[in-house]
């Protein structure tokens, strides 16, 4: 009975730790297994904990070129995403242009097509068009899926944006572009970051359109997926757990800047 | 992409705000009829209307925020139709404020001052704080503060560019009552001591009048009528000013005859004098005049004390039908023969316990308060229209 009654009162506790291990357990095995010194070329059973592979991150042939390459083409998927999805969001909500609402709706097309059809056509027009398959036509893939969602990311934020705030800053002598600098671009700046940030996670990460229209060219996702035919290396979860902490820092480190911020402020 | 107001030529220029037949349309909908309008250098000026009358538009035009269809808007000597609002020496204070999310209060404050390049603004801002006390709250954000400090941030903000005119567009809408009174005062108190052009729109009639040397009642894109807070009250031309402006009674009546100052006008079975001066409509005899009287003007005499009532005052005869003690006042509501829903505001000086709901009274005042409009008009236009509301 005391137990059900401990239950009863703990239970949201409960509930959402559960939950939480539910979304962290990949990570953790992720990390784990990067220790892990298999036998044979399958990194699937826990045999022995080792450093090896930490020490040499590098250790597999090809491993960190594709790395590097898929940071290059997130980084500019990202940028040109991020510049055009911005601009592109504040014409939907700031002017009145013809087939405005068809281009709102259009915008999000490319998220509703299946990946893999979306993934075959994109090499079908490349091919008709005598493309060289490769880093450019893979940039050119990821900046157009990415667009969507960078466009969704920053209409919310200027949808919410007061309008009377510009006016005001006109009427307190800013001109246009001192309008734009100084106070739409830094009030738009949270929901262009959100819209940058998921365009880099989703270009770093796409498997399947990269892989139809990448040509002889490998991309991380690529590299992983073409050694789990042959056998996992270690250094893939290395890999991994590296990103994986990174981010983490990233959050911690702008959370303690903020609160530190904060309480300056309020001194 | 520094823009400099020309502030040099403030002063020989004057403040006087002119505008020459402007006009601003929608579409086939017209916000504001062509109007003309000359605010005084110096004078605190109120816009006052319901929503949608185009008072805000009209400051907007000012402002430069809205490009006029026609006409013309003078600051002074200088014609600034055609400048941008940040070219113009005007500053606004807009209804929600619309203070900067992401700067403190002091940036915000600072703003105008560095987009015309002035360096050292400390000095400046700090006393602008000290002005509308929030010295202490200068390094906080603006959705940390209240309300009411809020207001006085944005109207810091303004007036620290010393705008030859500042325009207010209903900056108390968003406050309390008993907040909006304080600052009330407090926005008289700083136009007195820096002695700028305040244009203030507002749907408050106690607001305008409160605050305001001069009010123009606007309606459907024109201004009704334009004047002293007195003068309007005790002389509207129109019902609309006649009923948006306080409570009015209305009979209408007929004219009977003309004589010198004086004319006799026949309603249900009695007779009213209406003085001249105080008539706006055509009083060609046998033709319909609206007559008017507000309700603190008038006695109530129990019928039974009917005798006593000197010569020489309007009278009528009704039946109290509802009565309601407000402490300084009773409120009457007298249904009469001539006016159904006749509202008398007795002072509770000696109350008389014979006036209740169901007694027979006489209303009587003196004939020189009575005024008189055109009949060919809507008596309700403009009632209840304040309480309607919400901006």
């Amino acid at each position: 009975m005391t137990f059900v009654n401990w239950l009863k009162r703990h239970f949201v506790v409960v509930a959402g730790l559960l939950t939480l291990a539910y979304l962290l357990l990949p990570n953790v095995i992720v990390t784990v297994f990067s220790f892990n010194n298999p036998k044979g070329r399958f990194n699937y059973t826990w045999q022995e904990f080792s450093t090896e592979a930490w020490k040499d991150p590098c250790g597999v042939s090809g491993l960190c070129a594709s790395l590097s390459l898929s940071l290059h083409i997130a980084l500019w998927a990202t940028l040109g995403a991020t510049l055009l999805g911005t601009m592109i969001a504040f014409a939907l909500v700031r002017y009145r242009f013809r087939a405005r609402g068809a281009v709102n709706s259009l915008i999000f097309l490319p998220m509703a097509m299946p990946e893999v059809v979306m993934a075959a056509s994109l090499l079908t027009l490349f091919l008709n068009m005598g493309a060289q398959l490769g880093f450019w036509t893979v940039l050119i893939a990821h900046i157009m899926f990415c667009l969507s969602f960078v466009v969704v990311a920053v209409k919310a934020r200027v949808m919410s944006m007061d309008p009377r705030l510009e006016q005001a800053a006109q009427d307190l002598y800013a001109g246009p572009f001192q309008t734009f600098v100084r106070v739409t671009l830094p009030i738009a700046a949270p929901g262009i970051a959100a819209g940058a940030l998921l365009a880099f996670a989703l270009s770093f990460d796409d498997f399947i359109i990269t892989n139809f229209n990448a040509g002889s060219t490998v991309t991380f996702p690529m590299f992983v997926w073409g050694s789990a035919q042959r056998g996992t290396p270690v250094q893939i979860n290395v890999i991994g757990t590296a990103m994986f902490v990174v981010a983490v820092l990233l959050v911690l480190v702008s959370m303690i800047v903020g609160n530190r911020r904060r309480r300056q402020k309020a001194l | 992409m520094k823009t400099t107001k020309d502030t040099t030529t403030a002063g020989n220029g004057g403040g006087d705000v002119r505008l020459t037949g402007i006009s601003k349309t929608y579409g086939s909908f017209t916000a504001v009829h062509p109007l003309d309008l000359t605010v005084p250098q110096g004078s605190f000026f109120a816009l006052l209307g319901a929503s949608g009358c185009g008072k805000t538009t009209t400051l907007r035009m000012i402002a430069g925020l809205e490009e006029p269809t026609s006409g013309t808007v003078h600051l002074g000597d200088q014609d600034v139709t055609a400048l941008p609002p940040y070219k113009r020496p005007v500053n606004t204070v807009f209804q929600s404020y619309a203070l900067f999310p992401h700067l403190d209060i002091f940036e915000n404050v600072a703003f105008g001052l560095r987009r015309r390049g002035i360096k050292s603004v400390k000095k400046q801002v700090e006393e602008m704080l000290e002005l509308v006390q929030l010295g202490e709250q200068a390094r906080k954000k603006p959705h940390q503060l209240s309300g009411g400090q809020q207001q006085r941030v944005a109207v810091a903000r303004a007036l620290i560019n010393h705008p030859r005119v500042l325009l207010l567009d209903e900056p108390l809408g968003a406050l309390d009552l008993k907040l909006r009174r304080q600052m009330q005062l407090e926005l008289k108190r700083i136009q007195t001591e820096v002695g700028i052009t305040f244009v203030h729109v507002t749907h408050d009639q106690e607001e305008a009048m409160t605050m305001a040397d001069t009010v123009a009642v606007m309606n459907a894109g024109r201004v009704e009528q334009l004047g002293s807070p007195a003068d309007l009250y005790e002389n509207p031309r129109t019902t609309f000013v006649a009923n948006f402006l306080g409570t009015s009674n209305f009979i209408e009546a007929e004219v009977d005859s003309a004589s010198g100052d004086e004319i006799v006008l026949k309603a249900g079975g009695g007779k009213l004098v209406l003085p001249r001066a105080r008539t706006s409509a055509p009083t060609a005899t046998g033709g319909k005049v609206l007559v008017g009287v507000r309700p603190e003007k008038i006695s109530l005499t129990h019928a039974d004390d009917a005798g006593g009532i000197p010569e020489g005052r309007n009278r009528i005869t009704g039946r109290i039908a509802d009565s309601s003690f407000i402490g300084v006042s009773t409120q009457f509501v007298v249904d009469s023969p001539v006016c159904s829903d006749f509202e008398v505001y007795v002072q509770n000086i000696d109350r008389d316990a014979r006036l209740v709901p169901g007694a027979e009274v006489v209303l009587h005042w003196n004939p020189a308060h009575t005024f008189g409009l055109d009949a060919a008009q809507d008596i309700d236009a403009g009632v209840e229209t304040v309480e309607e509301e919400v901006a």
